[in-house]
């Protein structure tokens, strides 16, 4: 038993050294696939621009529901102006780059995995080594950039929906005053504050997209190991997504 | 062709959209601009800032004309430093003005607070409020009120 632990131990390392590797790659390769942006263009459209109206629907909820939440507990404290602040800060900082990031592994990841597993159990990634095209080259490092360049922007667009949500269930709905809402959330929000989640949105696109890229390409060549291919991107991502957080969180504080 | 042409605006106009919220986000939520139209400096001395922060406002019959810039300690006179700076639309301000340190609230945070004078000189860029009222301590005034209780007896 003590055997089949170091077993998986040692499983563990060499695959996460050889995704590291895998990472070290993709970045040597990036410069030479930005030089044709149309391949990169291609899976912007795919990860981001597919990605949208899932975004904005759940960022306008999320948003919502943080208006409502922290409407209805300051109220208790006389403290409805905090509106604005609190959902734009809760926003900003957490909710937005964490949620955004999970969706975005249940809904760009899987599919960049899967449709990698795919080429790879079609021999299409083995062909094309055939032709001499580096299938990373061709297929790993655009879809990898896309993915990473798409995030931080869905961020962005999560979050603003997001405090527009906050907007429309404390002003309309509960009668706070538009000014205020504005005015608190201008006093209350540093430079830093937005800083921190643009700096967490990259990590999080990068990572992300890292992961369902190796995931896909190094899928075992069955229609099983493609169904696991993707669910392990979505599992890994959240847990590589929640670690990250707290560790950035706790240097932007510290 | 078609189906370029509609992967193309998609893309476009997600990107677009996403660098309108960055935008939004840089500019619209936090206090960069605030005072982009004009402001200026001026200086005061205080004996204890309390819980004074860069930041907090500077505000005047309780309406916010501007917020503290920078809070430094004078090593010469053993006080604080704090630049006010001031909206550029409220350049009406008598010299003789007196700034005091409030709470807002009974644990509010702290904010500087202007007393118009009677001068018929105004504040301008770099002139410094000569009264000045310290924050008042919890502490102090607990203390005070202790010794003076038990002097009465």
């Amino acid at each position: 038993m003590i055997r089949d632990l170091a077993e998986t131990f040692g499983g563990f390392v060499r695959t996460f050294g050889a995704s590291q590797l895998f990472f070290a790659r993709l970045l040597a390769e990036s410069p030479r696939v930005l030089l044709r942006p149309s391949l990169v263009s291609k899976q912007v459209y795919n990860a981001g621009a597919l990605s949208l109206v899932l975004i904005m629907v759940c960022g306008f909820f999320v948003g919502a529901v943080i208006g409502l939440q922290s409407y209805s507990n300051l109220a208790r404290f006389g403290a409805e102006d905090q509106v604005g602040p609190f959902s734009a800060l809760a926003l900003m900082k957490e909710l937005g780059p964490v949620i955004t990031a999970l969706l975005f592994a249940g809904r760009a990841g899987t599919a960049l995995a899967s449709e990698i597993g795919l080429m790879r159990v079609t021999d299409q990634l083995s062909a094309m080594e055939m032709m001499a095209i580096d299938p990373v080259v061709r297929v790993a490092v655009p879809r990898f950039l896309g993915g990473a360049f798409s995030l931080p922007l869905l961020v962005a667009i999560f979050t603003s929906v997001g405090i527009l949500g906050a907007y429309v269930v404390g002003v309309p709905l509960m009668g706070l005053d538009s000014g205020a809402f504005w005015s608190e959330m201008k006093q209350g929000v540093a430079q830093a504050d937005v800083w921190e989640g643009i700096i967490k949105s990259i990590v999080f696109g990068i990572a992300t997209s890292l992961i369902a890229v190796w995931e896909g390409y190094n899928c075992q060549p069955t229609a099983e190991g493609v169904g696991r291919a993707t669910t392990r991107t979505v599992v890994i991502s959240a847990v590589v997504v929640l670690i990250f957080d707290f560790m950035i969180t706790a240097i932007a504080i510290t | 062709m078609q189906q370029t042409k509609s992967v193309e605006i998609g893309t476009g106009a997600f990107v677009l959209l996403g660098f309108a919220a960055l935008f939004f986000l840089t500019t619209q939520t936090s206090n960069l601009q605030s005072f982009d139209d004009g402001y200026y400096d001026v200086t005061a001395h205080f004996d204890n800032i309390g819980g004074l922060k860069v930041r907090s406002p500077v505000s005047m019959a309780g309406v916010r004309i501007g917020r503290v810039q920078s809070i430094e300690f004078d090593r010469e006179r053993f006080d604080a430093v704090v630049v006010l700076r001031i909206d550029a639309r409220y350049d009406q301000i008598p010299d003789d003005s007196d700034a005091s340190i409030l709470t807002a609230g009974l644990l509010g945070s702290q904010y500087v607070g202007l007393q118009p004078g009677g001068s018929d000189l105004y504040l301008e860029s770099g002139s410094e409020l000569e009264f000045t009222q310290s924050a008042i301590v919890l502490e102090n005034l607990i203390g005070r009120f202790l010794v003076n209780a038990g002097g009465s007896d």
